[in-house]
């Protein structure tokens, strides 16, 4: 008889002063093959590509700050970062959640189709660029070129958003509390409705953010560019 | 009755019936014209390279009796599991959504039983395509329309397309009328609306960023697959080399008579490269680099005949890659579909107006009845006949030349019909011993 694979309680720490990138993620990669379930990991030394291609339920805490890609690819595992991250913090995550209690630079998000992303601080350029279901709060501002041809998802901004929001957006919902310094190609202000209220309020609560729903303008896609007609050209 | 000699009528050069023709349709429009395929325009291409055969100086190898070994390792630079083809030519990216089903599963038909790679597109992995592809590259585009870390591990490589040669610099459009259930399902988003491709990608710029993001797909793939990187016919030797610097295992090449599956004609006419002037700046690139057979280089863009494989090899290809030829060996194009051409204002050999999803032969459609005209098997079999041509072409090509390897053609087997290919391909013009651009004149 097979025994019964059982979570140990401790947690297992993966020191960069000590090892390698590599034999950190294949660590966190294979911990679906042991009884781990909690990881940290120490003396990241602004590494990149740190926790990418997770694929298990495990819950990894990276003490410090990252470089690039940091959670990459997750599925779902939940990566809890205590400084800042670098460019494409949990791009193209499948599924999971990512915490960052500093700020993220660009890029964050980018593609992901799904899970949770909750930035504590601000995140920079281009947070949500081509999002395909993924759920973003930031508790600070974004930069500007935000959620650019995002697909679908939810992207939350408890604080201002930068210039060109939305550009040349699909079916993803924008909420933002602050002010918008301008809205991208096709990207308009739209009717909150209760439903709008319901998600946001999940989101809200899900992120640990103190905001009320209420607060919040919904943007979202004028779809006039959903075919292309060259009486429009003029605004690309 | 006048008996005065009458000037015959002059049709312009300038101002020919075509491009009238095209004046005429964009002031009725309004907008530019978008087809696919690769560039049209007659460039300096393979048939204007000749081999030079064995002579006094070397001996050939017998047709029938003696080797000529055409095998390929792609990826040994960092990948763990390098890709081995048996033959030097592979299947370039093609795109499902662009391409039916029938139409991938055909592709991965015929490559497979010839010993070689096909390789996804815009749009994701179908099971047609990885179930019938013995060695799939999964292309990583800007759009990332379909990218999953599950899809990224059951490749056999990855290609970080950074461009193609129809369309350096530019992203793609595939049109509402092919964006069916299915195909708006693989890119997230709704049935029936234009669905574009990012012209770069969305979180890296430039070969330092590349650097990184091929660390983090090395890391997600424990450092299994081989890393290609795709560029358009632009600026070779520095594509190349930055190339390296990224960190690529292997590095694909496309000239501007490489095809699309829809872009502006404007744009396929006009920018861009052709491949035979691309070849010897991007081995230079490598060989400056001590990276010359260590990072491999596969050249794609108007490779029809065994003649232009062996050519390509020549001039320091490791293998070359085909998307044009292969879909003509499936029957797109086909004479038997004539009526069907003209019935939509063009002919056999012309049509190119594959993103409308018309396709007469099946294969750049989604429509479910025009699909059913492809059969998968019997196309997989003419594309496997067809690639083992290609090789057996190449095969005798290098005999004659003396080779027991396809690779060991080298440029001093070729000569040049006209200046610009000697140029570009810097051999020399035939009968002389002048490489334009290299001194002698």
């Amino acid at each position: 008889m097979a025994a019964t694979k059982q979570a140990v309680s401790d947690v297992q720490t993966l020191d960069m002063g000590q090892i390698e990138l590599r034999e950190v993620n294949a660590t966190l990669q294979a911990a679906p093959s042991t009884n781990y379930t909690q990881f940290e990991i120490l003396n990241t030394r602004g590494s990149h590509a740190i926790a990418v291609g997770l694929d298990a339920e495990i819950e990894v805490t990276v003490i410090g700050s990252t470089g690039y890609y940091c959670a990459g690819m997750n599925k779902l595992a939940t990566v809890h970062v205590t400084g800042s991250v670098g460019p494409g913090v949990a791009e193209n995550m499948m599924s999971g959640t990512v915490i960052v209690d500093g700020d993220a630079s660009q890029y964050a998000g980018a593609t992901a189709h799904g899970g949770l992303l909750v930035i504590k601080g601000n995140a920079s350029s281009r947070c949500g660029i081509s999002m395909k279901g993924i759920d973003i709060v930031v508790h600070g501002n974004i930069g500007h070129m935000s959620a650019f041809m995002a697909q679908s998802g939810n992207l939350v901004v408890l604080g201002d958003a930068g210039d060109a929001l939305g550009d040349s957006l699909y079916e993803a919902r924008l909420f933002v509390r602050g002010s918008v310094k301008s809205l991208g190609a096709d990207c308009i202000e739209k009717d909150m409705r209760p439903e709008h209220i319901e998600i946001l309020a999940d989101l809200l609560t899900r992120a640990g953010a103190d905001a009320k729903p209420e607060e919040f303008k919904r943007y979202g896609s004028a779809r006039k560019l959903y075919h292309f007609n060259v009486d429009h050209a003029d605004e690309y | 009755m006048n008996d005065t000699p009458q000037t015959l009528p002059r049709q312009s050069w300038t101002f020919s019936n075509e491009v009238n023709a095209e004046i005429r349709r964009a002031a009725h429009t309004g907008i530019y014209d978008i087809r696919g395929g690769g560039a049209k325009r007659r460039v300096p291409h393979f048939d204007d390279l000749l081999f030079l055969g064995a002579s006094m100086s070397r001996y050939p190898l017998e047709g029938y009796r003696e080797k000529c070994e055409t095998g390929v390792t792609l990826g040994t630079r960092f990948a763990k599991k390098p890709i081995e083809l048996k033959i030097p030519i592979t299947i370039a990216g093609m795109s499902f959504g662009s391409l039916s089903g029938p139409a991938k599963e055909a592709l991965g038909r015929g490559a497979s039983l010839a010993g070689t790679s096909t390789t996804t597109g815009d749009g994701g992995m179908t099971e047609e395509e990885r179930g019938h592809s013995e060695k799939l590259v999964y292309q990583y585009l800007p759009s990332r329309y379909g990218m999953n870390p599950d899809d990224l591990r059951r490749a056999d490589a990855i290609e970080v397309v950074v461009g193609q040669g129809a369309k350096p610099g530019g992203g793609g459009m595939l049109l509402g009328q092919k964006i069916t259930e299915r195909v708006a399902g693989m890119r997230n988003l709704p049935v029936g609306i234009d669905q574009r491709s990012a012209c770069r990608h969305p979180d890296w710029t430039g070969p330092d960023d590349l650097e990184i993001k091929i660390l983090e797909l090395r890391e997600i793939t424990n450092w299994e697959k081989p890393i290609y990187i795709k560029v358009g016919g632009a600026r070779p030797y520095y594509d190349v080399a930055l190339s390296v610097k990224a960190g690529a295992d292997v590095i694909v090449l496309d000239g501007m008579q490489g095809g699309t599956a829809a872009t502006q004609d404007v744009f396929i006419e006009n920018v861009g490269t052709p491949t035979l002037a691309c070849i010897r700046p991007a081995v230079k690139a490598l060989q400056d680099l001590g990276m010359h057979r260590k990072v491999q280089l596969v050249v794609s863009g108007g490779i029809r005949t065994g003649a232009d494989v062996a050519k390509a090899l020549a001039l320091g290809a490791d293998a070359v890659s085909i998307g044009t030829a292969a879909l003509v060996a499936l029957g797109d194009n086909d004479p038997k579909w004539e009526q069907d051409y003209r019935a939509l204002g063009t002919t056999t050999g012309a049509y190119d107006d594959w993103h409308e999803g018309r396709d007469p032969a099946g294969i750049t459609t989604q429509d479910p009845e025009l699909m059913a005209r492809l059969d998968p098997i019997e196309a997989g079999r003419r594309l496997r006949n067809y690639l083992n041509v290609l090789t057996l072409e190449c095969q005798t090509l290098a005999r004659a030349c003396g080779k027991s390897h396809v690779h060991n053609l080298e440029p001093e087997d070729l000569v040049a019909l006209t200046i610009e290919a000697a140029a570009m391909a810097q051999v020399p013009l035939a009968g002389t011993d002048w490489i334009p651009g290299k001194g002698g004149f």
